[in-house]
């Protein structure tokens, strides 16, 4: 756990970096700071390990003030990723990955082990550990970033934009691989970057910063989109906020509605009803294992015994309870009956998620 | 019989003379460039530590390398004499202008990501210059003792103006007899050590810098 308490930093130019601020970055979460450039995101991710000193009030790290403990001791115990990655050019991967290992005197096998284990963690072969940074390319560096980060299992990070250096695809998918490591490894992280897309997707919580070091909001990016603190904060979330929030919250949190289904062995005339009670004039259509087969305008049922022996459309796509209400969404606009079918992970029916169950929500 | 401008016969009798001068000039040019960089080093660091140490420090370096040689022995003759001190001094001191420059700006040509990296890791400052400074400097710091070296061979041999010189005394030798074959040959030998001390300092830059060869 981090406890910012108060914290003030001047510079001697007038420059104000953090004004009195107090936030909590709870033990296992990823918090991103986010925000213009100037407001002093950076600044204080700095002053955690002691890069930079405080001019005023308290930073405890897992209990502990920071300022009470000898800088180069807290920061072996704070791994620190960087935009740049800081590699150190004349050693090789494994030397760089058993940094801290080594300059806190593990064994020489422990750290081999050590090193062996994080280069599979974070994705890479393990022919990288004799070569140099500058033969690996920019993604492959980041990771080493990471593992060297990770490497004497401390119990908080600091991320400073660390995959801001390399392409949007990239980007992407060192973004999954890290949430993928961080289920697992529960780390306390503070991250910071300038991209509010990124910090809605990383983080547990987010602080919005303003510039002169103000922090303007900090909650969680549903509490974020949902209650905006102030006009700044609208303005920085940007444009289409209803569409981040749906994008935050798992079909699995709303309710689906059954709607009018039938199997496909049900009379015509018994589908029709089944419409009639649910005021459409389409019915979804499914096998007697459940699984989906299309649905059926109540038109095309006339004249026809069962529902089976009528021409069933097909559904293009479905959602599953692991998707987000966006994504849902996009089922909905895609589909002339403007709902999105859920199904479980072998194709089952569910239930239909509808426009009114969105506009629910986003109340 | 016309003089040829190239007896071997002279080279063959005057051998152990020819090692004797080659190696004087060996030392007259090693023992400085290492005093130097003794020197040097520990006012690099001092620099780094207090930046406002390194303008004064490089100024006095470059009134010192701007004395025109010879006056500089001239001025040490009545001090030390005839000695090899004599030499050994101002020769010394020339070399400090490059490598106090080379050293600082080796150093401070570690790229600041690495450098904040690394005291991220929680190196201690004297650790961090050692383990990751330093070598990171290496290319320009040998840079730097590679003009030197360069540099002083060219100088010990005006040396031999107050009784020391190497080669030079070839030189001298040739030049008050009228007679070439010493200067060829003293010319030809202090090339030959220039670009040998070049090339070895090359070979130990290769040694210390594994991470910039090539991928194989």
């Amino acid at each position: 756990m981090i406890t910012f308490e108060s914290v003030t930093k001047r510079y001697a130019d007038g420059t104000v970096a953090a004004d009195d601020v107090s936030f909590e970055v709870p033990e296992g979460e990823l918090v991103v700071l986010v925000g213009p450039s100037g407001c002093g995101k950076t600044t204080t991710l700095r002053m955690v390990n002691r890069m930079i000193e405080p001019t005023d009030g308290r930073i405890t790290v897992n209990g502990e003030d920071a300022a009470s403990v000898p800088a180069p001791r807290l920061r072996r115990d704070i791994g620190y990723v960087i935009q740049q990655v800081g590699l150190f050019p004349h050693l090789t991967i494994a030397d760089n990955v058993a940094t801290v290992p080594s300059l806190i005197g593990w064994d020489k096998e422990r750290i081999g082990e050590r090193v062996e284990e994080l280069i599979n963690t974070v994705g890479l072969s393990q022919e990288v550990a004799s070569r140099y940074p500058r033969q690996l390319s920019g993604g492959q560096q980041q990771r080493v970033g990471v593992a060297r980060a990770l490497a004497a299992d401390p119990p908080i990070m600091l991320m400073d934009e660390p995959f801001g250096a390399v392409d949007p695809i990239v980007r992407e998918s060192l973004q999954d691989e890290f949430l993928r490591l961080q289920r697992e490894l529960k780390k306390t992280i503070l991250f910071v970057t300038h991209d509010i897309d990124e910090a809605m997707k990383m983080g547990d919580r987010i602080a919005i910063f303003n510039v002169g070091g103000i922090l303007e909001q900090y909650a969680t990016p549903t509490d974020l989109l949902a209650t905006p603190a102030n006009d700044f904060v609208v303005d920085f979330l940007g444009a289409e906020r209803n569409l981040k929030r749906l994008a935050l919250i798992p079909v699995s949190a709303v309710e689906h509605e059954i709607g009018p289904l039938v199997s496909e062995d049900d009379s015509s005339s018994r589908a029709q009803e089944v419409a009639r009670e649910s005021g459409t004039d389409w019915v979804l259509v499914t096998d007697t294992e459940k699984q989906v087969k299309g649905w059926v305008s109540i038109n095309d049922l006339d004249g026809q015994g069962t529902v089976g022996e009528a021409e069933i459309q097909p559904f293009d796509t479905f959602v599953t309870q692991d998707e987000s209400l966006r994504a849902a969404l996009d089922g909905m606009v895609e589909s002339p009956l403007n709902v999105a079918v859920r199904v479980d992970g072998d194709g089952r029916y569910e239930g239909v998620v509808t426009h009114n169950t969105l506009t629910g929500e986003l109340k | 019989m016309a003089q040829s401008l190239f007896d071997w016969s002279w080279v063959l009798d005057n051998l152990g003379e020819i090692w004797a001068q080659l190696a004087e000039h060996i030392v007259l040019t090693v023992v400085p460039v290492g005093l130097g960089f003794l020197m040097a080093f520990p006012m690099a660091l001092a620099s780094i530590r207090w930046p406002r140490l390194y303008s004064p420090l490089l100024g006095v370096a470059g009134i010192l390398f701007s004395i025109p040689t010879l006056a500089l022995f001239v001025v040490m003759i009545p001090f030390t004499g005839l000695s090899k001190a004599t030499a050994i001094i101002p020769l010394t001191l020339y070399t400090l202008l490059i490598l106090l420059r080379n050293t600082v700006e080796g150093l401070k040509g570690v790229p600041s990501h690495v450098r904040e990296a690394a005291e991220a890791m929680g190196y201690t400052r004297t650790r961090q210059l050692f383990r990751i400074e330093l070598p990171l400097a290496v290319p320009v710091i040998i840079a730097g003792l590679r003009i030197a070296t360069v540099n002083t061979i060219a100088y010990v041999a005006i040396t031999a103006l107050i009784g020391q010189g190497g080669l030079g005394n070839l030189f001298m030798d040739g030049f008050l007899r009228q007679y070439p074959t010493p200067l060829i040959v003293g010319l030809v030998l202090s090339v030959l050590l220039a670009v040998a001390a070049d090339l070895g300092l090359l070979g130990v830059q290769h040694v210390l810098t594994p991470w910039q060869r090539d991928p194989g």
